[in-house]
C-alpha cells in the first residue's frame, strides 16, 4: 500500500491500514459490541497484524507497556467502551506518570446515542484527561488518518506518554476515501526544546568547579536512547553515578562508577552523598518523592544540573541551579565536550565505604543468608546466575521490586521493566508478557510478590495461549510484605488485612498447562532456578521466603536522605 | 514567593473539544480553586484564549502555567500580575420596569455608575456595567434594596500591557515544517 494512495474503505479498515503505516503490527486487547467493526478488520489483516487477547482490558495496558519498555517502539491496547475503556484507566495512569509511549484505542458508542446514557457507554475522554499525553473523540471516519497519525506522533515524541484514541461505532462503520500521511508536528506542540549553548557552557563551568560531584541518572537517558552519550560523559568525566528505579539499566551494574540506586530503598552511599555532594547532575529524572525524601533537606548545599526534556520537570520539585532543556542524547553529547576528566579519589573511595557498610549491614545477610528461611535477595541472585545477568527483569510493586532492583544485574539497557511512579501491583505478568514480545530473543524474568501476582493471576491464560515464554517467579511470604513492612515499623505491628491465605500456586499454573515447580529449601533454589532459565517454554516458579522479612535500607516517609536507615 | 497574590493566567490554544475539561483538571488535581474563568476567540484565527484568576503563590502559578503549557493543544500560556494587565469585568443588572418610576433614586443610580441600558420593556429592563469588580459590585450593592431579578458577573477578561508573541510563534512552526 503506498501511503498517499487513496481508497474508498470503512472507518475500521482505516484503523488497521494506521497501525500498520506506523509499523505496529501487535495490539493488546479484548473485543466488545462498540469495537466489533475493528475487529472484524483484525480478523481480515491477521497475517499482517497480531492481536493478542489479553485476559482483561488492564493486561492489555500493561502488556503494550512492556511490549514499549523493551522494544522502544509505542505499545498499541485496545478495547471496547464502558467497562472496556474504564479498565484500562490504570494502564494508562501507569504509562502516563513512568513516560511510556502507548497509543490506547477504544470503541465508543455511536454518535447519535452519545450522552443518552447508552448501554456501555462512558465518557472515557473524560475520564482519561488527567491520564493522558492526549486524547480525542472521533466521531466521523474522516478524521481517523489524521489524528491516528497525530496520536502516534504525540506518544512517541518529545517526554512519551500515554494516548487515547475513542472512536464511535458509526466512524468505524462509515466508508470515506482513505490516504495516509505520517504526522512531522503539531503547530501547538513543541516536544524537544531547543539546546541552548550557553545553558550547557553554565553547567559545565560548575561541574568543573566542583570537587564532589554527583550524577544522578532516570528513565530518560533510556527514552532518550543516549545510552551510549551517557557512558561517554560519565567516563569522560570520572564522576560516580546513581540511578533512581526507572534508570536501571542504562548504565552496566559492573560499571566501575555506577554506584547503585538512590531513593527510600536505595544504596546506603548514595542517599547518604546526596547531602553531601557538591554539585548534583540530574539526567533525564524529576525528583520523585521516592527519590527525594524531605525536600527541606535534599542536596541543601548542592548546585543542581538539571538535564531534562520536559520545561514543567525542571524546579518543579528541586531547584535547578543550571537547567539544560533539551533531548539528553543532545545535551549529555555537548556537556562531554566541555567537562574535564577528574579522578575524585577520595570522593569515590566515599562510596566505597559506605558500600562496605551496607554489604555488611544489609547486603551479606539479603543475599548469603545463614539463617532458615529463604530470602528474596538469594532469589535474585540465583536469576543472575543462571542468566548471566542479561535477563530482562518484570517487577511488581512491593518488596520484591526493591530487591529485585537492588541486585538484578544487567549488562544493557531497556532490560528494567516495573511500575514506578504509579505502584500498580498486577503490573509484572501482563507487563512480562509485552516485554517478551518486545524482546523475543531475550530471558525475560518476571519477579512478583504473591499479592500482585493475584491482582492480575488470569493474564496466566494469556501466557497459556500465546505460549509466550515468560518465566514467572513468585517470591511468596503470605503476605502483603511492604505494607507489613510498614504496619511492623510505623503501625505497632498491628497487621491489618495483609496477611494472605494463598491459594497452591503450582496447580493453578499447572491448570494453565505452564510448567511449575515450588521451592522451599536453599538446595533446591538454585537448580530450580537453571531449570526454568534452560525452559524454552512459559514456566512458574514460586519461592516460598521468610514471611517477615523486611527491606533494608529505608529512609521513612517525609524523613531525610541522610536519615537512611540500615536496620 | 510565598505570598498569595492574585494572578492571571493567559492561555493561547487550539479550540478543541476537552481542552477546558484537560486546563481544569490541572488545577483541581492541585486542589486550587479557580476565582475568575472566561473563554473566547483571540486575536488570531481559529486561536482560543483562556483568561483564569486564581490566588496562589508564585511558585504555585509558575507550576501551573508549566503544567499548562506542556498540553499538546495550548500554544502559550503566561501568568501576570493585575499591574501587568489591563483587565475588566462586565454585568448584567434585571430590573423591575416600575421602579424606574416609583423610585426616583434609581435613576440617578444609573446615570451615576455610567451603566449602560441595554433593553427596556414594560416589565423589566437591563443594564449593563463593564469595570473594575468593585465597580460592578457597587452597582450591584446600589440596585439590591430595589429588587434586582437578575444579576450575572463575567469572568474576568484581560489582555497584556506587554506583546505576547503568538503570531510569532505559530510563524515559527510553520516556518520549520515547510523546510
Amino acid at each position: 500500500m503506498k501511503n498517499s494512495q487513496t481508497m474508498h474503505i470503512s472507518g475500521a479498515e482505516a484503523v488497521i491500514r494506521c497501525l500498520l503505516a506506523e509499523g505496529a503490527d501487535l495490539v493488546y486487547g479484548y473485543p466488545g459490541g462498540a469495537i466489533m467493526p475493528i475487529y472484524d478488520e483484525l480478523y481480515k489483516f491477521s497475517d499482517q497484524l497480531r492481536h493478542v487477547l489479553t485476559r482483561h482490558e488492564q493486561g492489555a495496558t500493561h502488556a503494550a507497556q512492556g511490549f514499549a519498555r523493551t522494544s522502544g517502539k509505542v505499545g498499541v491496547a485496545m478495547a471496547t467502551s464502558g467497562p472496556g475503556a474504564t479498565n484500562l484507566v490504570t494502564g494508562i495512569a501507569d504509562a502516563q506518570i513512568d513516560s511510556t509511549p502507548m497509543v490506547c484505542i477504544t470503541g465508543q458508542v455511536a454518535d447519535h446515542l452519545l450522552g443518552s446514557d447508552a448501554f456501555q457507554e462512558t465518557d472515557i475522554i473524560g475520564i482519561s484527561t488527567p491520564v493522558t499525553k492526549w486524547n480525542y473523540q472521533i466521531t466521523r471516519a474522516s478524521e481517523i488518518p489524521e489524528i491516528m497519525a497525530k496520536a502516534f506522533y504525540i506518544a512517541r515524541s518529545g517526554r512519551p506518554g500515554p494516548v487515547l484514541i475513542d472512536i464511535t461505532k458509526n466512524a468505524q462503520f462509515e466508508l470515506f476515501d482513505f490516504a495516509y500521511e505520517k504526522c512531522k508536528g503539531v503547530r501547538s506542540y513543541r516536544p524537544v526544546p531547543a539546546l541552548q549553548n550557553d545553558q550547557v557552557e553554565a553547567a559545565a563551568a560548575a561541574i568543573n568547579a566542583a570537587k564532589k560531584p554527583m550524577i544522578v541518572w532516570g528513565q530518560g537517558v533510556i527514552l532518550g536512547e543516549a545510552e551510549e552519550e551517557f557512558k561517554t560523559f560519565v567516563e569522560s568525566s570520572g564522576i560516580p553515578a546513581v540511578w533512581t528505579i526507572l534508570g536501571l539499566s542504562a548504565l552496566p551494574t559492573n560499571h566501575p562508577l555506577n554506584m547503585g540506586m538512590v531513593g527510600m530503598h536505595g544504596n546506603y552511599g548514595p542517599n547518604l552523598l546526596t547531602n553531601e555532594c557538591d554539585v548534583l547532575i540530574a539526567i533525564g529524572m524529576r525528583f520523585d518523592d521516592r527519590v527525594t525524601g524531605n525536600l527541606a533537606t535534599y542536596a541543601k548545599q548542592a548546585k543542581v544540573v538539571h538535564l531534562e526534556i520536559d520545561p514543567a520537570e525542571v524546579s518543579k520539585n528541586v531547584h535547578a541551579d543550571f537547567p539544560i532543556l533539551a533531548d539528553c542524547k543532545a545535551s549529555l553529547a555537548a556537556l562531554t565536550a566541555l567537562v574535564e576528566h577528574k579522578e575524585l579519589t577520595e570522593w569515590k573511595a566515599q562510596f566505597a565505604a559506605h558500600m562496605q557498610t551496607e554489604i555488611e549491614a544489609v547486603i551479606e545477610r539479603d543475599t548469603k543468608p545463614t539463617k532458615e528461611g529463604l530470602t528474596m535477595g538469594e532469589a535474585i541472585v540465583a536469576i543472575n546466575k543462571h542468566t548471566g545477568g542479561d535477563a530482562v527483569i518484570v517487577t511488581d510493586v512491593g518488596q520484591h521490586q526493591m530487591i529485585a532492583c537492588r541486585y538484578a544485574e544487567f549488562i544493557r539497557s531497556k532490560s528494567n521493566v516495573t511500575s514506578g511512579g504509579l505502584g500498580t501491583m498486577g503490573f509484572a505478568l501482563p507487563a512480562a508478557i509485552g516485554a517478551k514480545m518486545g524482546a523475543e530473543d531475550r530471558h525475560v524474568v518476571a519477579v512478583i510478590g504473591d499479592g500482585g501476582y493475584q491482582m492480575t493471576i488470569q493474564e496466566l491464560g494469556t501466557i497459556f495461549q500465546t505460549g509466550t515464554a515468560v518465566k514467572i517467579v513468585v517470591l511468596n511470604n503470605d503476605y502483603l510484605g511492604m505494607v507489613r513492612q510498614w504496619q511492623q515499623l510505623f503501625f505497632d505491628k498491628r497487621y491489618a488485612s495483609t496477611e494472605m491465605t494463598n491459594p497452591d500456586f503450582v496447580t493453578i499454573a499447572k491448570g494453565y498447562n505452564i510448567e511449575a515447580q515450588r521451592v522451599t529449601k536453599r538446595e533446591e533454589l538454585d537448580g530450580a532456578v537453571a531449570a526454568m532459565i534452560a525452559s524454552d517454554k512459559p514456566y512458574f516458579l514460586e519461592v516460598c521466603v521468610e514471611k517477615e522479612d523486611n527491606v533494608f535500607p529505608m529512609i521513612p516517609t517525609g524523613a531525610s536522605v541522610s536519615d537512611i536507615r540500615l536496620q | 514567593m510565598s505570598d498569595i497574590t492574585r494572578f492571571t493566567i493567559s492561555i493561547y490554544s487550539e479550540n478543541n473539544v476537552g481542552l477546558l475539561n484537560r486546563i481544569s483538571a490541572i488545577f483541581l488535581k492541585r486542589h486550587i480553586n479557580i476565582f475568575s474563568f472566561s473563554t473566547s476567540q483571540s486575536e488570531i484565527p481559529d486561536v482560543f484564549r483562556f483568561i483564569i484568576v486564581v490566588k496562589v503563590t508564585e511558585d504555585q502559578v509558575k507550576k501551573l502555567v508549566q503544567q499548562i503549557e506542556k498540553q499538546v493543544d495550548v500554544i502559550k500560556a503566561y501568568y501576570h500580575t493585575d499591574e501587568e494587565t489591563i483587565f475588566q469585568e462586565s454585568a448584567l443588572y434585571k430590573v423591575k420596569s416600575s421602579y424606574l418610576f416609583e423610585e426616583r433614586q434609581i435613576q440617578n443610580i444609573i446615570k451615576n455608575s455610567h451603566a449602560n441600558i441595554v433593553t427596556v420593556s414594560p416589565e423589566f429592563f437591563v443594564i449593563e456595567k463593564t469595570g473594575f469588580r468593585h465597580e460592578t459590585e457597587k452597582l450591584r450593592e446600589d440596585l439590591t434594596p430595589y429588587g434586582l431579578l437578575q444579576f450575572v458577573r463575567s469572568g474576568r477578561i484581560s489582555v497584556t500591557k506587554a506583546p505576547m508573541g503568538i503570531s510569532e510563534i505559530l510563524n515559527n512552526f510553520n516556518d520549520q515544517n515547510n523546510q
